[in-house]
């Protein structure tokens, strides 16, 4: 059946109307609260007194949040956790993908599957799973350290020296999988005449990882490290449950930059200042991406 | 007395008729006596709901994400059953306040049988942040919205509340009928009253009475001061092993509430000036250090599992906090240890309360259902009935005066081994002052707090940690 002249899309707005889904999405989820959040960085608030309460105070806001003691000490956190749960996921994944690249033929989807299945876990589920397991008293992994190394029971979660290691694992355990897939990807599309032509010329497993392996999945490490680069220093998921929604945290010491700006508004209710820190947040980020981009450009440029 | 009246609301003619159908009364019996826990997160009580009245009870506006979304679950869930009210109140609440409400509906139905009320319930922390959402943005405005009490002080600095001294509302004659210290907690800087109390939340000093025996000790023991208290704990330790507190931050709480006057600010004065650096605040440090240093707590975060879990093996011989702190530990917490608790006054005379429910109205809400939703207020803060019902089923404290001098309100608490400890809250109830809130006071509480965790854990000075926090509070003081 045809449709009446009249209803059918012409040519010319069909690509529009076919993308406009999304584009109104973005514009309403996307586009609308970037503007609002960079014009209310500029305002001071009372939200509950309505939207006519704002006020503008120019940039108060921005120096406000860089003499906040408590911006630095979270931007620090953040820092501290992107380092201790970033470069172990690549330490880990690069390897454990060329294990998975060599050792598995028919079951390698299935293991992969099993890597994987953390990040396409409820966060949240993560997060409470985590909490139960690093109970002080009743927990499994206190009840393993015990039993295994006779460690006593450690405080994971309310002491301050502990909170971040035991987040940065959770972290770690979460995009480790999601990375092995990245590079077990990238090592597929490397042609296996290489590897035989090494192996003919008598290059050992360990040489041929070195200098075929790493090379060929290069492109994807710079994707990889990027990726945790930016979800590294917008943490605020596992940390933000793990605490109680932040205030179960000891010293504040897994207080990341995401999380802080998020009780800055909500809790602490200064939504100007908690604007204004994530656009700094959003400076650093784009400052350490760039920087990531020109590590890994200088040493193309060399090679 | 209520059982009529208590059915499930249905305003149309034909079920009206059958309010005195035996069936409907069994039901409520069955309701009343199971009544539910105050627990900070239940999860049996449905979620909110765009019903049809929930969509005709805020105004219509240009399309937004949320009309769009629930106009299609509307039409999926419409309950015919509402269609024959004339209009709706709605009402927005956290959990047991959502049921208090609903339990009025009866009564609220025989005064006005064409005004419908419809009560959306949200979890605590959910229900506050829409409240927020709500009045920042005026949209979704609910007729009538519960306020934590905390909310209030924070709610009523931006103005988004209504005046209830002005008309039609007219607080200020009641005045004499709430327990003080809850109406002048609703009272803001420019002297105009945001809400209405309807619970409270004395503070009180539960102990095990038979670990106390253990150690030689009675309640009376643990009241002359904070140090006996801590004394005794020293004792409870060495006899059963038990801590003292579950947590140490607790006791810090109440000793830098101790002794303010009325209307103080516990963090800030008047003019923003940061109270921190204090006697008050080394007492409550020096305190907790003490405690920490003898190992009478346990270290462990409230409404954890672990803090429940040591209530449950006895571990901890004392919790001091609200009066609806039985009805926790009576309900989920440790409901094993029934009869072996017994509530006292807080040491050292100190008088606290630990939060309370409020009914508010916003500003912007429809103008022609204010006088209305004020009449619903009234009923539910000022009627000593429905005060008594919530006090029977839900463990709400009375705010209202008469409600507590009502015969009924005095019954022996099987938790505490039969012990009359409403007459011990009443009393309290009285003495307590009202508070002033400080717009930074969340920040305060936890910049305090971690000085705390520097002094507690790192051996830091006091003096120093708290000349630390005042350094800190001070740069938000007056932002």
């Amino acid at each position: 059946m045809r449709m009446p002249a009249s209803l059918r899309l012409s040519p010319k707005w069909a690509p529009y109307v076919f993308i406009s889904p999304f584009l109104l999405l973005f514009a309403v989820f996307g586009v609308f609260p970037l503007c609002f959040s960079l014009y209310l960085a500029f305002q001071s608030w009372e939200p509950t007194g309505g939207l006519g309460a704002m006020e503008y105070v120019g940039f108060a806001n921005f120096s406000f949040a860089l003499h906040d003691a408590w911006f630095w000490k979270a931007l620090r956190n953040t820092l501290w956790l992107a380092v201790a749960a970033g470069v172990p996921q690549h330490l880990v994944a690069i390897p454990l993908a060329a294990f998975i690249h060599t050792s598995f033929r028919r079951l390698r989807d299935g293991v992969v599957a099993v890597y994987f299945l953390p990040y396409i876990t409820s966060t949240v589920a993560i997060a409470i799973m985590f909490a139960s397991l690093f109970s002080q008293d009743y927990g499994m992994i206190n009840a393993a350290l015990a039993s295994w190394f006779g460690i006593p029971h450690t405080d994971w979660l309310r002491s301050a020296a502990n909170i971040k290691p035991a987040i940065a694992f959770v972290v770690f355990w979460r995009y480790v999988g999601f990375n092995a897939v990245l590079y077990l990807a990238a090592m597929q599309t490397i042609p296996g005449e290489l590897y035989e032509a090494a192996t003919l010329d008598g290059a050992s497993r360990w040489r041929q990882f070195l200098h075929i392996t790493l090379p060929g999945i290069k492109p994807m490490i710079f994707f990889g490290v990027t990726l945790s680069v930016i979800g590294g220093l917008q943490l605020f998921e596992e940390p933000f449950i793990l605490t109680g929604g932040g205030k179960v945290d000891p010293q504040q010491a897994a207080m990341t930059s995401a999380v802080y700006l998020f009780r800055e508004a909500f809790d602490f209710n200064d939504f100007g200042g908690a604007s204004a820190m994530s656009w700094l947040l959003f400076l650093v980020v784009a400052l350490l991406t760039w920087i990531t981009n020109l590590a890994f450009r200088s040493r193309k440029g060399r090679a | 007395m209520m059982k009529a009246l208590s059915e499930k609301f249905d305003p149309s003619a034909n079920n009206r008729s059958d309010k005195k159908t035996p069936e409907t009364t069994h039901a409520d019996d069955a309701r009343t006596v199971r009544p539910y826990p105050r627990a900070p997160v239940r999860p049996s009580a449905p979620p909110m709901s765009f019903s049809d009245d929930s969509m005709r009870g805020v105004r219509t506006f240009a399309p937004s994400r949320r009309a769009v979304l629930g106009a299609g679950l509307a039409a999926a869930i419409a309950p015919a059953v509402r269609a024959g009210a004339a209009r709706t109140l709605t009402v927005a609440a956290f959990p047991l306040v959502d049921q208090i409400v609903k339990d009025a509906i009866p009564q609220w139905s025989q005064r006005h049988p064409d005004v419908a009320i419809d009560v959306v319930m949200r979890q605590y922390d959910d229900h506050h942040t829409a409240m927020t959402t709500a009045l920042s943005t005026s949209v979704y405005l609910p007729d009538v919205m519960a306020l934590e009490s905390s909310y209030v002080g924070k709610f009523s600095m931006g103005g988004g509340l209504s005046d209830l001294l002005q008309p039609p509302y007219g607080i200020g004659r009641y005045r004499d009928r709430y327990v003080a210290y809850a109406y002048d907690q609703a009272i803001n800087r420019k002297g105009q009253v945001v809400a209405a109390p309807t619970d409270i939340g004395p503070g009180t000093m539960l102990c095990r009475a038979d670990l106390l025996e253990r150690a030689g000790l009675h309640a009376g023991d643990l009241q002359p001061s904070w140090d006996a208290y801590v004394d005794a704990g020293i004792r409870i330790r060495k006899a059963t092993g038990a801590n003292l507190i579950g947590n140490v931050k607790t006791l810090k709480d109440i000793v830098i509430r101790g002794g303010l006057g009325k209307g103080q600010g516990i963090y800030f004065d008047s003019d923003s000036n940061v109270l921190v650096d204090t006697p008050r605040f080394r007492r409550a440090f020096e305190l907790a250090l003490r405690v920490r240093r003898n190992q009478l707590e346990g270290r462990l975060a409230t409404w954890t599992n672990e803090w429940a879990e040591a209530f449950r093996r006895g571990a901890t011989a004392t919790e001091l906090g609200g009066s609806w702190m039985v009805g926790q530990l009576a309900n989920w917490v440790a409901p094993g240890t029934a009869g072996l608790w017994r509530a006292a006054q807080l040491p050292e005379g100190t008088w606290v309360s630990y939060g309370g429910t409020y009914y508010a109205i916003p500003r912007d809400s429809d103008p022609a259902k204010k006088a209305l939703a004020w009449e619903l207020i009234e009923m539910m803060t000022l009627d000593p009935a429905r005060q008594l019902a919530a006090l029977k089923t839900q463990d709400a404290f009375p705010a209202l005066l008469s409600a507590q001098d009502d015969p009924s309100f005095d019954q022996p608490q099987p938790f505490l081994g039969g012990q009359h400890a409403r007459l011990l809250w009443r009393d309290a109830a009285r003495r307590i002052t009202a508070t002033a809130v400080h717009r930074q006071t969340n920040f305060a509480e936890e910049v305090v707090n971690t000085e705390l965790d520097y002094v507690l854990d790192d051996g830091k000075d006091i003096r120093q940690a708290l000349s630390d926090a005042a350094r800190l509070l001070e740069r938000r003081a007056k932002r």
